[in-house]
């Protein structure tokens, strides 16, 4: 009995705290944090950003359509203002601008990419493509300033910083993304469309036109709305070109500002718990809201892929 | 125009959008690589900055973009391992897969701006962290998360069902399965997901500016106690990285030679984040040729 009680303790392997369920529950554990994080993400800056109205008692009807933002004013002659239309305009405008520019590039490339040169199109440039997604943000917004700010100066007029040298800047940095989500499209469009329309005598334009864009447009534009999404939200590169300015710009030439680059010149500037600071989160808290409004869209917009 | 025409065109006018791209892109490597390598010797690698006098280097700020990544990347990937894992080996079909992959979503699609504000409002405030490295490698955990959960996901799936089922046929239990067999097949690709989540976790300024600082205390590298004060290694100190230091120099506009230090930071930081590419792409053959034995 006793050696038969020692062979069984040598033989099998004390379990010391279930593996199985220590394994699975660290796995949980991990995912469930990603959703923590979204929440705490959107309450914290929900509740952050609501502070400006709530507790200092703007107007949001105001803030939200107001151009005149003058936070620093003295009450001799009128008092603080805030009034961000000056900057929505200038994302929406930036956004929408770098958008025009980019999707006709970022799609024509991948039209190359897949039509015209499938054979060696994608093997040169999806490697280009993403070098271009490497560089970073801040190097995109340096080479603005000092090559893209001065060239603009000198041909088109005015300071040079403004919308169109943030329109350029942006569209090359969206680029990448609205290239490679319209390749995935684009090839993963049944080869039978291609083969149908060559059958009825179509040349490859015709079906490119008639055909592949109408069957892929779904998928297009989510990658088009996603480039716009990302241009919605960048930051650092954006601030360094547009002339952060504090009016809505009458032309492409006159320095503006949008939402992301006005919290990033005066987050540290105020001091946290201030007026001048809590309306900066407000601000956040309209980039916050539009990114939802992006994810929306382009989940609507994936939905309604057949392809 | 009859239709041949037109197909000529169109043939030529998307050739000239490939064209324009890749000039696009050699202008830009170009430019910097000209004008940035002038600038790059051992000095500038390794003096500390000036705030306002010329002849400044980027020593500390080098260090600590690594530094944070290092951290960044000790929490990023055992969180975005243990997700990858559930999201593909434990995750039913159901509501609380579909709110994970929403929030996996959401949080991919945010500005990193916005995170970093989120930072700033909860690892920098709330805490009562300050501006230090911990909370800026916290933000940038969030923001690498998606990423990685993205990574080991679609790595872990593609184990080849045979393995697992294998595994599972000679008795062992699903965690030992996970553990001993779908992770180290896995590895590969989730190595090379993690080295080219290091170079986009390297370039990121925005999320760093109000959770890492702008500032970065005098160093003294010789002393490595991660306790004290004018550590390198303490991770409660302000620490500006390369990225946010483009940034500050070009902004503050207080040094006379800014666009030298920027132009010299910037072919650093473009370098760096193309040998890690490059590095992720070899390793990533090396593996694969070394696990499935082809030539």
């Amino acid at each position: 009995m006793n050696s038969q009680q020692s062979v069984r303790d040598r033989l099998i392997k004390k379990q010391k705290f279930n593996p199985e369920l220590k394994g699975k529950g660290l796995v949980i554990l991990s995912a469930l944090l990603i959703i923590i994080a979204t929440g705490a993400i959107t309450i914290f800056l929900g509740q952050k950003g609501l502070q400006s109205f709530f507790i200092n008692g703007l107007n949001p009807i105001e803030f939200l359509t107001s151009s005149d933002w003058h936070p620093l004013r003295a009450e001799a002659k009128g008092g603080p203002s805030y009034g961000a239309l000056a900057f929505i305009f200038g994302s929406f405008a930036v956004t929408l601008l770098s958008a025009l520019i980019a999707a006709p590039l970022g799609i024509g490339a991948a039209i190359f990419m897949t039509e015209i040169a499938p054979s060696w199109g994608k093997k040169v440039f999806l490697p280009i493509i993403e070098l271009l997604v490497g560089i970073p943000s801040v190097v995109y917004g340096f080479i603005g300033l000092s090559v893209l700010v001065p060239f603009l100066r000198d041909t088109v007029g005015g300071l040079g910083f403004g919308l169109l040298a943030g329109m350029i800047v942006l569209s090359i940095m969206i680029l990448p993304t609205v290239a490679s989500i319209a390749t995935d499209t684009l090839q993963s469009l049944p080869q039978s469309l291609r083969d149908a329309s060559s059958a009825i005598g179509a040349t490859r334009w015709q079906t490119i036109s008639r055909v592949l864009i109408p069957a892929a447009l779904p998928g297009l534009l989510t990658a088009v709305v996603l480039g716009m999404a990302r241009a919605f939200g960048e930051a650092l590169a954006v601030q360094m070109v547009i002339g952060n300015a504090r009016s809505i710009p009458t032309s492409l030439t006159e320095p503006a500002a949008t939402l992301t680059t006005i919290i990033t010149l005066n987050m540290g500037h105020t001091t946290f718990g201030s007026i001048e600071n809590n309306v900066l989160w407000s601000l956040a808290l309209i980039l916050l809201i539009m990114s939802f409004i992006f994810i929306v869209i382009i989940r609507y917009l994936s939905a309604r892929r057949k392809y | 125009m009859n239709s041949r025409i037109a197909d000529r065109i169109a043939t030529g006018v998307f050739s000239a959008f490939a064209a324009i791209i890749t000039l696009v892109l050699a202008g830009l490597l170009g430019y910097i690589l000209f004008h940035g390598l002038a600038q790059i010797n051992l000095d500038f690698l390794t003096s500390p900055s000036s705030s306002y006098k010329a002849g400044g280097g980027i020593g500390p700020q080098l260090f600590n973009s690594f530094y944070i990544l290092l951290i960044t990347m000790i929490f990023t990937v055992p969180l975005g391992l243990g997700g990858g894992i559930y999201m593909a080996e434990y995750a039913k079909p159901g509501k609380i897969t579909n709110i994970i992959r929403t929030s996996i979503e959401v949080l991919a699609s945010l500005p990193s701006i916005v995170l970093g504000l989120f930072g700033l409002l909860v690892f920098v405030n709330l805490t009562g962290w300050g501006y230090s490295i911990l909370s800026g490698a916290l933000t940038l955990t969030i923001f690498n998360l998606p990423v990685m959960v993205r990574v080991c996901e679609d790595a872990i799936r593609s184990v080849p069902r045979e393995q697992k089922e294998a595994g599972l046929a000679l008795g062992l239990t699903h965690w030992h399965t996970i553990k001993t067999i779908l992770v180290p097949s896995a590895f590969p690709t989730i190595l090379t997901g993690a080295i080219l989540a290091s170079g986009r976790v390297f370039g990121e300024a925005a999320a760093l500016l109000f959770t890492a600082g702008l500032t970065t205390p005098r160093l003294d590298f010789a002393n490595w106690n991660p306790f004290s004060p004018d550590s390198p290694l303490n991770i409660f100190r302000p620490a500006e990285t390369l990225a946010v230091h483009i940034w500050a120099v070009n902004s503050e506009g207080l040094i006379p030679d800014a666009r030298e230090v920027a132009d010299g930071a910037s072919a650093v930081l473009i370098i760096s984040v193309l040998l890690f590419n490059l590095f992720a792409r070899w390793l990533g053959g090396v593996i694969h040729k070394r696990l499935t034995a082809t030539k």
